[in-house]
This record gives structure tokens, sequence and C-alpha cells, in this order.
């Protein structure tokens, strides 16, 4: 049976993404949580089986596989907690396979409880396919219509401040009542009140027999001046496993052996990262991504604070047929260093759509997808910045805010054949300004570790200290606004052995001082013509930046912010071969 | 390794299950033949809904309301009849806007079903009625040779079978088509034409079969009346030299296109039939396969993409493709005779 963390050795962590389900074990060694090994699968949610358990047992049997150990009794269940060398202590589970959850927004006024209200949907992996307000001209029927025809599988429902409107509410819930109500009984949405508390009562007992889950969370807006989506969030996931459970075969198991601790991957990324920024300098923010097949994921947290953007629609799988509505070849075109026609990357669009599982095999293939992963992580983070909280610092406005660290996921980017291309996707994509450094999560534990840090707050933060992770760069990316070709910095990295390497740095140069894992050394930076490197305008810390070694070193991006690109196509495509040629990509 | 599986096949024997989204009449019986467009099975629903707010219209509270409606939930009405009547000095009436249904009255409101759709729940294979489902549908069992395709622009249709190509690379073009072609399902290798679309509507024809198609089409070709099946995918790649042997042997034999959109969830497909009689049902096909040595496999991506071939070891370990990714791969001979290596990933077996 699953039991608590606490106390008890170790993990089996199961993520099931839409194209691969990954089993990873984390032990005590030598009195340290380890990150000891992982299986991987393709993940079988989808047709033919329909069922992920079979999936999620070929990961763990190939776990079983790699580590000697076993997991799985004769009869296929989890031996747990462990005993005399076979099975696991704890076991915990995330999931982000399965198509969008389409979902009905409904709230009051358009800048109040219907945006908090999507910024909720936009916290799991949601397609938000209508939405109902009091601004909405259409009449109830036409609402109700909309949600005969749209089949949701979940409505968010929210609106009225705690003790004030309360009629327009209840008209609303008139509306999703009867909606409900001719809906077949198969066919019932899931719902999440998390308006008006005073309404709460009459919102269970008038909806709870119309659909097919209904959860109560304190208000998200309790006045005009609060947002606080944090506990409709966690109602939200657990409404979300809820759905999942009546949609796809084996999450009921998976579930049962999480200890019914069950939650959507996204949602365990974005606690992590929240956790970190906890633990790390409050002065920066922290900022994951991810990017699958399922969705594009952007975590950032600010002191504790934290603003998740669940992306299905910019997934790189199924959802890529549709990339397009959301930017343009051009855009994607721009990233490319071959010479690539736009109706190739329209086809590679399509052709990658068909099959989401498929890997690119040419290196015109290659150029493309890694293209596409600038753009959508580009795409996808100027969206979720637009949530951040007001107090982020910026060098300037529109700029990416300081953060340290970046995590980076998804296997597009760990999973690049070079190191130097898996930094370039994210220099470009992100833009990152200041100094921060860029970890790789190669090994997709961060959803483990999300899931397991409310019940085991010590094996994330040992296994983050452990090496697990791959530090990719120091990056040191000054913002100034100058013609390109001036000099912008001075930097001098002192190593431990006294040794020096300098760096005159021009406006959109790239360059690599070498600084290998288990080293260290210390970064002296001189800005020039006011360049801010994260200090404020032409300011330097004159005692130098303790630097530790990484795989790539310490990597100046001084390409300038946001990046401008020649017009000329064919310099456009020599200036990124020149900048994958500094990196060792 | 699991490996995702894709039907070509000459001869094979298919069940399906047709349902319809809400409880409706079955309109067919078991051991019935019927052919892709027949409907099976058809229910009616309300189009749409008007609230009559009773309540509201005549100034009064939702419970004194419930006693001024005069109509029942269930009751047809006309358009003029009395929906709810308040006595008085000056009585005030409340007349249906238009014929419907009530379906539901309380909180002073009556809520009206008008209108009427009817869904047909057409047959999309041709075969036999092997069992009927309680309100909702059938199972088709069917007989014949089976492509599997990759994409589909929603339409079905059924006609006579027609190559418009005498090798595997020939493209569809508009100077091809004439009035000869109407009625006719056309075969050919893939279609970056827009004025093959335009012309092969207005024949029209009943479909057409391509290995791929460019994607600048794909708004056009979501909106002809006609079937369009893709086997292979999108760009300009031939017809996949299985299909291509399986249909233009086939050729001018009635065929069968359902060209639904893939749905990967449910593993609903765009499929094209060939019904064969057959004097004793073929062996239903495997839906999961494992990769292993002799397996005949599709090369779903490039530089081979839509490629047949034979598998003929699997690589242990990881190998390092053109791209430089390092990637559980195969040695695949293509039917060509080449001997090419493909990431597993992209490996569908064809069964």
């Amino acid at each position: 049976m699953p039991g608590s963390l606490v106390n008890t050795d170790s993990l089996l962590a199961v993520d099931v993404g839409t194209v691969t389900t990954r089993a990873a074990l984390f032990d005590v060694v030598e009195g340290f949580y380890r990150f000891i090994a992982s299986g991987h699968a393709p993940t079988t949610a989808a047709a033919p089986f329909k069922d992920l358990s079979e999936g999620v047992r070929q990961a763990i049997e190939n776990l079983q596989i790699v580590t000697r150990r076993k997991f799985l009794g004769e009869d296929l269940r989890l031996i747990m907690p462990a005993n005399e060398g076979k099975g696991v202590d704890t076991f915990a589970a995330t999931l982000s396979a399965g198509p969008a959850v389409k979902t009905v927004v409904v709230g009051l006024l358009d800048d109040v409880s219907l945006e908090s209200t999507l910024r909720l949907a936009r916290t799991v992996y949601t397609r938000v396919v209508d939405t109902i307000g009091l601004n909405d001209k259409r009449k109830p029927e036409q609402q109700i219509d909309s949600l005969l025809r749209l089949q949701p599988d979940l409505i968010l429902f929210a609106g009225g401040t705690d003790n004030g409107a309360t009629r327009s509410v209840e008209h609303l819930m008139e509306t999703i009542g009867l909606a409900c109500y001719l809906l077949p009984a198969e066919k019932r949405p899931a719902l999440l009140f998390a308006g008006n508390a005073k309404l709460a009562e009459k919102i269970k007992s008038g909806l709870q027999p119309l659909t097919s889950s209904l959860s109560v969370s304190p208000n998200l807006r309790p006045n005009l001046e609060t947002e606080d989506l944090q506990p409709a969030q966690h109602a939200l996931t657990k409404l979300y496993t809820q759905i999942r459970r009546g949609q796809m075969n084996g999450v009921d198991e998976l579930n049962t052996w999480a200890g019914d601790t069950l939650m959507p991957t996204a949602c365990a990324e974005g606690r992590i990262i929240r956790f970190l920024s906890q633990v790390y300098d409050s002065r920066k923010g922290i900022l994951g991504v991810d990017l699958g097949a399922s969705a594009a994921t952007v975590a950032a947290a600010f002191g504790g604070e934290l603003t998740l953007g669940v992306y299905p629609q910019l997934g790189l799988g199924e959802g890529l047929a549709n990339l397009l509505r959301y930017t343009s070849l051009e855009e994607i075109l721009k990233w490319i260093p071959l010479d690539i026609s736009a109706e190739a990357v329209q086809s590679y669009l399509h052709q990658k759509s068909i099959y989401p599982t498929s890997l690119p095999a040419t290196p015109e293939d290659l150029a493309i997808e890694q293209a596409l992963a600038r753009q959508i992580l580009s795409v996808a983070l100027n969206s979720v910045a637009k949530d951040f909280p007001r107090r982020v610092r910026h060098a300037s406005p529109g700029l990416t805010p300081y953060f340290e660290p970046i995590l980076a996921g998804g296997s597009v980017i760990t999973r690049a054949p070079a190191l130097g291309q898996s930094l370039l996707i994210l220099l470009d994509a992100i833009q990152p300004v200041g100094i921060t450094t860029i970890i790789l999560d190669q090994n997709n534990l961060l959803p483990a570790l999300g899931a397991a840090a409310s019940r085991n707050s010590i094996l994330p933060v040992q296994v983050l200290e452990s090496g697990a992770f791959l530090g990719l760069a120091t990056v040191v990316a000054p913002y100034v606004n100058a013609q390109l070709g001036t000099p912008v910095l001075h930097g001098r990295l002192v190593y431990q052995n006294g040794n020096e390497s300098r760096l005159d740095i021009k406006l959109g140069a790239l360059e690599v001082l070498p600084l290998p894992v288990g080293q260290s050394g210390r970064l002296y930076l001189q800005p020039l013509h006011h360049a801010d490197v994260g200090f404020g305008p032409g300011q330097t810390r004159d005692s130098g930046i303790p630097v530790t070694g990484t795989a790539l070193g310490v990597v100046i991006d001084a390409r300038g912010r946001p990046l401008r690109f020649p017009t000329d196509a064919e310099r456009r495509r020599a200036i990124i071969k020149k900048w994958l040629w500094t990196l060792g990509g | 390794m699991l490996a995702p599986v894709v039907h070509i096949l000459p001869l094979t024997t298919i069940r399906r299950e047709r349902l319809l989204p809400v409880p409706g009449r079955i309109a067919v019986h078991v051991d019935q033949r019927v052919n892709s467009l027949d409907v099976v099975a058809e229910a009616h629903f309300g189009e749409e809904h008007l609230l009559v707010d009773v309540a509201r219209t005549l100034g009064v509270r939702a419970d004194a309301a419930q006693n001024l409606i005069q109509v029942k939930a269930g009751d047809l009405i006309s358009q003029g009849d009395v929906i709810a009547r308040r006595a008085g000095l000056v009585p005030r009436i409340i007349r249906a806007p238009c014929s419907g249904q009530a379906i539901l009255i309380g909180a002073g409101q009556v809520l009206m079903e008008i209108g009427e759709t009817r869904f047909e729940l057409r047959a999309g294979i041709p075969g036999t009625v092997t069992r009927q489902i309680s309100d909702r549908g059938v199972e088709i069992t069917f007989n014949g040779a089976l492509v599997q395709g990759v994409w589909g622009n929603g339409q079905m249709n059924i006609g006579l079978m027609l190559p418009m190509l005498s090798s595997p690379e020939e493209p569809l073009a508009a100077r091809q088509l004439d009035v000869s072609l109407r009625g006719a399902v056309l075969l050919a290798s893939y279609c970056n034409d827009p004025a093959a679309l335009q012309t092969a509507g207005e024949l029209p024809v009943r479909g057409i079969i391509l290995g791929s198609m460019s994607p600048a089409l794909i708004p056009q070709a979501l909106q002809a009346r006609y079937p369009i099946i893709l086997v292979d995918g999108f760009g300009q790649r031939p017809l996949n030299s299985a299909a291509y042997q399986l249909l233009t042997t086939n050729a001018k034999c009635e065929t069968t296109l359902n060209a639904v959109p893939l749905d990967r969830q449910t593993g609903v497909r765009p499929e094209i039939f060939i019904p064969l009689q057959v004097t004793q049902e073929a062996p239903l096909p495997r839906e999961v396969e494992t990769l292993a040595p002799e397996q005949p496999v599709r090369l779903r991506r490039d530089p081979h993409a839509g490629a047949i071939g034979t598998l003929i070891s699997l690589r242990p370990g990881l190998t390092i493709m053109p791209s430089g990714l390092r990637v559980a791969a195969a040695e695949v001979r293509l039917d060509s005779g080449e001997q090419v290596l493909a990431p597993l990933a992209n490996l569908e077996v064809l069964w």
C-alpha cells in the first residue's frame, strides 16, 4: 500500500508522456538521495492499446533490467514497500498523455474573474473552447446550445468577489445547469467552482447531480485587487486526474499506486520550480521550460510565487499541424541555418503531426525541429510573461526578466546531438538577460521531484545537488542600447589556479570562456556604454562573480536583446552557423 | 520495441462498430449487406433551444410564474400557442414564438427544443451487419482489400477506382482530368496542383487517393465535396510501393473511401476498402507488433519517407543518424534493394 515518503528510502516515479513513459528510481546512497536510473517505453494510452498500464509496466521492466532490481511482482503489481531487495518504498506518478481537456470558462467580468479563470485554465493541459461571461452578447439559450454542441470535459466557473455579486453568478449557474441537464449522463462535464464563496453550497447542491464531478475551491478573486490561483490550481489538479480516470484506461491503477497523488506533469514541474525559488536567490526568478509532444510548459517563480503556462497547442506532436495559428512560417524559417523552403517546413509540420513519435534522421529535419523548438518556446514564454508579477526585475520592459537558474527539459533540447545546439536553442528562444546558469534536465527528473516534493522536501534538494542535472553553461547576456560592433564588455575569468582568460566583447558577439565541470573561478566584468549585466546600467560587482564549471563554461551572449537577424537570408544562415560553431554545435 | 501497425492488406477481415452519438433507431438487421453510404442508424435531436422567461416577462416572482405556465414538459407546442397566461383586468399572455417541444419547466421559465436535426449514421465500411448494439448502432464485418491512410478530408464515397499513374511517382495534374472520369475514384501519386482538385470537383469525381499532397492544398481539400485520402503524408512523396501494387491490381473495382480524419487516441483513420467475395473469412489483422527481423515495414520520415522495406536487423545500443541524433535503429532493405538505417521510432509495421 502506498505510504508516506517521509522516513522512507526509495522512490519510483513514473511520468506518462504523450510519446514516452519514463520510470525513474531514486534511492539513498551513502546517506543522500540520488537518482539511480531510469527505464523508458512507448506510451500506450492511445490506440491500439488504449490503456497506459502496458507502457508503465514496460518502462518499469526496462528499469528492472538496468538496475537488476525487481519492482513488479509475478502478478505485475508494484511491490511496495520494498522487501528483501525487491520493490520500492514509495511511488509517485505524473501524466501529460492524452488530448487537451476540452474546457469552457465561465465568469463575470472579462478583466477580472474571466481573466483569472483563463489563467487558471492555462495551468493544466486544457483547450479552452468557449468563454461565457457578463459581456457575452449571446442569449442564455444560445450559451446552452454552445455547451451542448461543444460537450466540454470541464467547466471552470468563477465570478463574484466574496460577499459580492450573487445574482449574476446564479444566472450563469442556471445556464450551466440547464445545459448539463440536457447532456447525456455519460457526456456531462466536470466542474470547478472558484467564485463567490457565499454561493459554494448553492453550487454544490444545484450542480453536483448534473456534473460528472464537482469541486469547489476558495474564490480565485476574493476581492477585485487580489488574485489567488493556488487553491483553485490544487483543486483543478485533482479534477484533471478525475477527468483522465474517466477518459483513459490505466489511470486509476496508476493513481492507486501513487496513493491518490497522481498529478499533471506540468503541475509537478511548476511545483518544483516554485519550491526552488524559495530556496535560491529571491531577487531573481527561477525559470523552467519543457517542450514535449503534448505541450510547451513554462514555469517561472519569483520568491515562491509561481506563474505556470501550459500550452497544449504548442506541443511538438499532433498540435504542429495547427502551429501556424500561433506563429508564422517566416518566424520559424528565420532560425534555420540551412536553405530550406517554406513548403518543406509546412510539410514537416503536417508530417510530424501525423507521426508525433518519429525522430529527425536528416540534418534538414533536425534543423527544422530545432527551429520549431526555438519559435515555440519563444511564443510560450511571451505568452506566459504577460502573467508575471509586476514586481519582477527586467533590464528593460519587454525583455526576459532576470532568471537564475534556467532549467530546461524536453528531448528536442536535452537530446540534441551537441550540447552547443541545446544551449543555442535556449539562448535564442529565451534570450536571457544578465547572468544566469542554464541547467539541462536530461533524465526528465523535474516532474518526479515535483511530485515527491510535497511529501519529502529533502529528496528534491539532495537530488538537484547530486549532479543528476547537467550544468550546461553560465551565461552572461548584457543589455545595451548601442550599434552592432560597439565594445560593450571587458571580461576576465580568473581560474582557481590563478590563470586568467580575457575577452573584449563587442555588441553582436557570442563568445565562450571554457570552465570545465569540477573547476571554479571568478568572473570580473566591466560593462561599457552603460551595458547592463544584471547589476544596473554600467554597474558591476568589483569583487567578481563566483562561477562553477559547466559543460560549456562561461558563455558571453552579446548578440543583443532582442535578437536581430540580417535581412539577407544567406547572411542570416551564415551567422547562425557561426553561432553554432562557436558553441561547438 | 512496440511498433505501430498500418494495414495494407490484399485480403482481410475487419469488424467495426458504428455508433450514434446519442440513442436512436437502428435501421438495418443482422446479416444485411450494406455499402458504406447506407444509413445503418439514425437519431433525432433538437436543433436548438429557446428559453421563455415567464417570470421576467410577466413581472412576477419565479414561484408565482410557475402557476401561470400553461404547458407541461413534453408538450408539443405550435407557434402562437399559449405558454403562460396572467389573468386580471388586463390579461397578459405569452405565446410560443415558434413551434417546438417543452422539455423543461422550472424557476418560472420554459425551455423549449426547437427545430429538429436528423442524424444519419452511415455504414462507413462495406460489409455485412454482424451485430446490433441496442439503441446505439451496429457492428459491420468487411472482407476484402484494405489500405489505411494517414490523412482524410472528412468525406466518404464509393466509385470505380481508376489509376491515373503509370508509375508510383506520377503526380496528378488538371490536364489529365476529363469527363470520362466523372464518378470515378482517382488514384495518383501526389498532387501539388490546385487546379487538379478544382477540376476533380467540377467533373465531379467520387474521390481521390494520393500518396501525398502539398500542405498548401489542405484548405482546398477540406472544402472538397469528394473524399481525399493521403496514404503516406504531406510533400511530394510517391505512393508507397505496397499501396501502389495493391491498388493498381484492383483497378476498376468498386472502392470505398472513408476519409475520416486520423485520430490517434481512438485509432480511427482514413481507409480505402475494396470488397471481395470470399468463401472463408480471412484472419483479422494484428493491431500490435513488436519490431523484429523479416517484418515488412514502412519508413515514416525523410530521407525515405513512405518507402517500403523489410527489417533486416535491430542494431544493438544507439546508432548515430546523419542528423547527429543517437537513437535505437534498425537496418532496413528497401523494395528498391537499397539498404538503409532508420530510427526505430520512424518505422511502422505493415500488416
